[in-house]
């Protein structure tokens, strides 16, 4: 993973003196509320229903161990014990006090963590796949351009007041989206051309929130070497003509829709041809030196299924279940990939003890070379098990409650803090993901159902996802009291057979208390129509919307 | 009346004649040779005055909210594009913690907003030794400069 130099440390350093500064003067009244706003949320922090909340970036999901155990202490010493991972692979704190926060940003420094624009109108955490750089099926490795963009929007001196927050992501892996790039203010798709180069077919406009639109293609093909130009191309574009009248449009997908996208590409290009060979053009020499960064670690040469791992999966089945579900193909042979789910039945999706974060850097040390990975999923990944010692990461993993062999099922939910915490929630979303986990829990059941995205999100911000899972829940407010809107067909990512779509609202809300019965009656009604193990998806789109609802609602007069 | 500042410190205002982007549009031709001082607002992009801005001893560019970074844009382009040469001014509501970015953007002074404490405001520059990204002040990207 990448190392800071003395630059990234000394910029980190300086970083954290000034949000000391701007706390110090904040709290002896010389900035006011509304202008200290943007920069606490320019460190992570939110001022929610009842403490704040430090949000600490994981760029693009990669962490290491000590790392890890810098969050746990961080949990226990400033938190009550406990921490969250969040989909955009980050990591937030619910309890922090709002003085002591400068303090738990000076200690994350030391292990080269913080919460650089993890909140505010600004460039965020870019995302990618949380398997990259171990699965055979990327084209390359999409860490190092992640790591790039991050340091080019790190401090970007142009863009720290954009309209809206902007949302990079990044795949690279060929007819499948891994990262929801379709989903993102930009999206970047790594590619090869016909001549073997590598460059990015670039998305603009993507979104979830109160207006869901899929983005655009604005560029099929750009040179590895103009990544940065164009960036500064497109933000610059929107920096300049992006809506600041009204938050709720002000995104850079409401002025690609204004203008239409060949418009926003014309002006575009036209700012980039002005700028893509000047000094900002990314060098080649830069490319390696962060590419050097993401050199394989040391495997040793082994084979795949050896023999004691064959037979204690054909002795144990609940071992075998848990294989063919939490973990995957690795690139290199003898290898597996893990996933260490944090959806345990009666925790909210996402949640982890100090205790269990401190036992993951342990199984992390012991078994995956110190790195670990976060996923846009809320679990987290041990990339590099040899398979001979996945009997012993599965018997571990399962003592600490991160070995539910649910990955992709239907409680391997996708579910926002909710109004539980968050201030801007219209309702709350974890009893609710609480309430189907508890009504589903059955694992055969599960199994039998096949994958499934079931995603929850307390308000139309959308940080649940609810827009693209199979099955979404949105919590709205209804004259004070909370109601639970349904939508089915979301996708995101996928293959392109199976391509990203937005869910379809189902009908009038639900009360909480009928959530469980109203997904149990989608659940049946799938079951029903199922042929040959189809997926859940797989029977909306060839069935089509009207039936789901008339399952659920009885026949329309 | 607002705290001028430079990056050093307090510097005294000059009086300059003072033009709308409409009114120079109107009439380039009488007001050219004057010493003059461009007002820009934030909805108006560097575009629309473009090489012209040679014209200008000053051009200054309005914050009508500290929150709206338009003007940024504005600045840079005017630096790194159309090579202007002259002071340019941050004005409106202009806050002791914007003037790092206003800086590397490329103003050179500042109308700090009558209640910002100018001790703070001058330590403000010097909040970052180093940068990551090419600004008006310096071409190279940090990625330019690196030892490997």
């Amino acid at each position: 993973m990448y190392i800071y130099d003395q630059h990234d440390q000394q910029l980190l350093n300086e970083r954290v003196a000034q949000f000391k500064n701007q706390m110090e003067r904040y709290l002896a009244g010389k900035i006011p509320e509304e202008e200290f706003l943007p920069l606490r949320l320019q460190n992570g922090i939110y001022v929610q229903r009842y403490a704040p909340m430090l949000r600490v970036a994981v760029p693009y999901g990669q962490m290491n161990s000590a790392q890890m155990r810098a969050l746990a202490k961080v949990a226990r010493d400033y938190d009550k014990g406990y921490a969250h991972f969040s989909t955009r692979q980050n990591v937030q704190f619910n309890w922090p006090e709002l003085e002591q926060c400068p303090q738990i940003l000076a200690d994350l420094a030391e292990v080269q963590m913080h919460a650089v624009q993890t909140s505010g109108n600004c460039i965020r955490n870019t995302t990618t796949d949380e398997y990259a750089g171990v699965i055979a099926e990327e084209i390359v490795d999409p860490r190092p351009y992640c790591e790039i963009i991050r340091q080019w929007s790190t401090f970007h001196p142009e863009f720290a007041y954009l309209p809206r927050k902007f949302k990079i992501a990044v795949n690279s892996v060929p007819n499948e989206d891994r990262a929801a790039i379709t989903m993102h203010d930009i999206g970047l798709n790594i590619v090869k051309n016909d001549a073997g180069d590598i460059g990015y077919r670039v998305l603009v406009g993507g979104g979830l929130g109160r207006t869901p639109i899929l983005g655009e293609e604005i560029r099929s093909f750009l040179a590895e070497d103009d990544l940065l130009t164009y960036l500064d191309a497109i933000i610059r574009v929107y920096n300049q003509f992006g809506r600041r009248d009204n938050k709720y449009k002000a995104r850079i997908k409401i002025l690609v829709k204004a203008l239409g996208v060949d418009r926003m590409r014309e002006l575009v290009e036209d700012e980039w041809n002005r700028i893509k060979d000047g000094e900002g053009k990314l060098t080649q020499a830069e490319l390696e030196r962060v590419k050097g960064h993401f050199t394989d670690p040391a495997y040793k040469a082994l084979s795949n299924e050896p023999e004691a791992f064959v037979a204690a999966r054909t002795e144990n089945a609940a071992f075998a279940r848990w294989l063919g579900r939490n973990v995957r193909s690795h690139k290199k042979d003898g290898y597996a990939v893990v996933t260490l789910t944090l959806k345990q039945i009666g925790t909210p999706p996402g949640d982890v003890t100090a205790e269990q974060m401190d036992q993951v850097a342990e199984l992390s040390d012991e078994f995956s070379f110190g790195e670990l990975r976060s996923t846009h999923q809320q679990n987290l990944v041990l990339p590099d098990v040899e398979q001979s010692q996945l009997f012993e990461v599965w018997q571990r993993a399962k003592a600490i409650g991160m070995a539910t062999p649910t990955l992709g099922l239907l409680t391997d939910m996708i579910c926002c803090p909710g109004g539980d915490f968050c201030a801007l929630a219209n309702a709350k979303s974890i009893p609710v993901a609480e309430d189907i986990q508890a009504r589903f829990e059955n694992l055969d059941y599960q199994h039998d159902l096949g994958e499934i995205d079931l995603n929850i999100s307390g308000c139309m911000n959308a940080c649940g996802h609810h827009h693209i899972g199979n099955i979404g829940v949105l919590g709205v407010d209804k004259k004070g009291e909370e109601f639970y809107q349904v939508s089915l067909g979301g996708n995101s990512g996928g293959n392109d057979a199976h391509g990203s779509s937005l869910g379809k609202i189902l009908g009038p809300s639900f009360a909480r208390v009928d959530m469980p019965d109203v997904i149990a009656k989608i659940l049946d009604f799938f079951v029903a129509q199922r042929i040959d193990g189809e997926t859940f998806l797989e029977v909306y789109r060839r069935i089509g919307h009207a039936p789901f609802k008339e399952a659920v609602y009885g026949k329309s007069a | 009346m607002a705290n001028l500042l430079n990056t050093e410190g307090p510097v005294q205002d000059t009086e300059l004649t003072q033009v709308t982007l409409e009114e120079w549009k109107e009439n380039r031709d009488s007001l050219s040779g004057q010493n003059l001082e461009l007002t820009l607002e934030s909805s108006e992009t560097a575009d629309l005055i473009g090489d012209d801005s040679a014209s200008f001893q000053r051009i200054s560019i309005n914050f009508p909210k500290f929150a709206d970074g338009r003007g940024y844009s504005a600045a840079r382009l005017l630096r790194e594009r159309f090579a202007y040469k002259g002071e340019l001014r941050a004005t409106g509501d202009v806050l002791i913690d914007q003037l790092y970015f206003m800086k590397r953007c490329g103003f050179d002074t500042f109308a700090l907003r009558d209640d910002q404490i100018i001790e703070d405001a001058i330590a403000a520059f010097s909040t970052f030794t180093v940068n990551y990204q090419n600004d008006a002040n310096d071409q190279q990207p940090l990625f330019r400069r690196r030892l490997s």
